[in-house]
């Protein structure tokens, strides 16, 4: 299995990691490949399916620097910030067949297990979950509200709809999504009413919910 | 039908990975009921998975991915170690809380506080917020109280009034502490509650006082 892994691993992962070091800046891929939701889909899914640990080695290349990424902003070393990718990583292979493409993107799958890990890990809590599929007792007189319709087909869109986004407003959301920070935090870090926060964390989602396919209360 | 929800700032904590873990075990419990906050919920999320794409990818060591393919056998698909609550508590306790109440209401260790109610606390990691269920007797009437912190409810069972809000199952309440009320069960039942406090109730009038030493909370 160490030969399938050391196939797996690309040549260009390694190039990218000691440009970095070497700062010689070639006009270099970044670190992480780029797939579309549907390649990525197709991985989990013949990870699901087949146990295919190429398909995961493919999906570790996409994600692994994301998430290590991810782990940085939070404002952990390097060391602590792979352990969460490990985690993450980890989960995924477990819990590949509870992924479901007509739900969520890979990206926002794969973002609520890192979201759970850095939880687990750094403040040691659980985080309850209401499982998408749950039997709910819909009250006749309850609209009923699309849940498939939410992220899916959206994905790019959002991605998209994201680089509109003023500045102030991005810098807000990747506050709030990265670094674990509340809406108290952020304010005192940047020196904003606590007003001021809450008003641009939710005018970005309101601005972002126009990419989504259908309006949600 | 359900009429009140938690406000949108707890959906986005809950949905970034904020919230401590008693919020959103509430969050968590109300969305279970609601497909409606389920689907917001998943919207926030769709914008992390998007952030996640969209974030400055960090270099991975050279190893990571053959040590993590190593370990690959090892993973044990995900737990399946479920509670097996009697049909009563199935039906009312959604699935993000089961995990905390572990078996069957009948089972669990009620404490009476003050002749007024029932309680059973629930384990959470953290030590500085409380969740608890709470058994509610009918036309009861709660000591009128404020809060030092936060006071989160979410009503499983029968229904309550507070103030000229009726509450009933899957309805959400969030109090801080510029709220001070005082709710009044409905008289058709008991009224089964979850109870989120960071912080001890501040009781306020005589009755108050007078069960004050017996709350604890």
């Amino acid at each position: 299995m160490n030969v399938l892994a050391a196939i797996a691993e690309p040549s260009y992962f390694h190039a990218s990691w000691h440009g970095n070091m070497l700062a010689i800046a070639k006009p270099k891929a970044p670190p992480g490949s780029s797939l579309t939701n549907d390649q990525l889909c197709r991985l989990v899914e013949a990870i699901a399916v087949d146990g295919d640990r190429e398909a995961f080695a493919s999906l570790f290349r996409h994600f692994a620097p994301r998430l290590k990424g991810f782990g940085l902003r939070r404002g952990v070393d390097a060391t602590t910030a792979e352990e969460l990718v490990q985690e993450t990583m980890l989960t995924v292979w477990r819990k590949a067949a509870t992924f479901d493409r007509s739900r969520a993107t890979v990206s926002t799958w794969i973002f609520t297990i890192v979201r759970n890990k850095r939880i687990d890990m750094f403040r040691r809590e659980g985080h309850p979950e209401a499982d998408l599929d749950e039997a709910t007792e819909v009250a006749a007189d309850q609209p009923a509200a699309d849940e498939t319709l939410v992220a899916v087909e959206a994905g790019t869109a959002l991605g998209i709809a994201l680089k509109t986004l003023p500045k102030e407003q991005l810098e807000i959301l990747q506050k709030a999504y990265f670094e674990d920070k509340s809406h108290r935090a952020i304010a005192d870090e940047l020196r904003l009413p606590l007003g001021t926060v809450k008003s641009r964390i939710r005018l970005a989602l309101a601005r972002l919910r126009v990419a989504l396919p259908e309006g949600h209360a | 039908m359900i009429r009140h929800h938690p406000p949108f700032e707890m959906i986005v904590d809950y949905a970034t990975g904020v919230s401590g873990e008693g919020v959103a075990l509430a969050v968590a419990t109300h969305a279970a009921l609601c497909p409606m906050c389920r689907a917001q919920i998943a919207d926030v999320e769709a914008v992390g998975g998007a952030l996640l794409e969209e974030i400055e990818p960090a270099p991975i060591s050279d190893g990571l991915l053959a040590s993590i393919m190593d370990r690959l056998d090892d993973e044990l698909p995900a737990d399946a170690r479920k509670p097996r609550p009697d049909r009563e508590t199935a039906r009312l306790i959604p699935s993000p809380l089961l995990r905390y109440v572990e078996s069957s209401l009948a089972d669990q260790p009620w404490r009476s506080v003050g002749r007024m109610f029932h309680e059973v606390r629930l384990p959470l990691s953290g030590k500085n917020v409380k969740a608890s269920l709470m058994k509610l007797r009918p036309g009861s009437l709660m000591p009128r109280h404020t809060h030092r912190g936060h006071e989160v409810t979410v009503v499983l069972a029968g229904g309550y009034r507070d103030g000229d809000q009726q509450y009933a199952r899957g309805d959400f309440s969030a109090k801080d502490s510029a709220d001070m009320h005082q709710p009044i069960v409905d008289d058709d039942g008991e009224c089964l509650c979850l109870v989120i406090l960071d912080a001890p109730l501040r009781l306020t009038g005589a009755v108050g006082r007078l069960v004050n030493p017996f709350l604890r909370i």
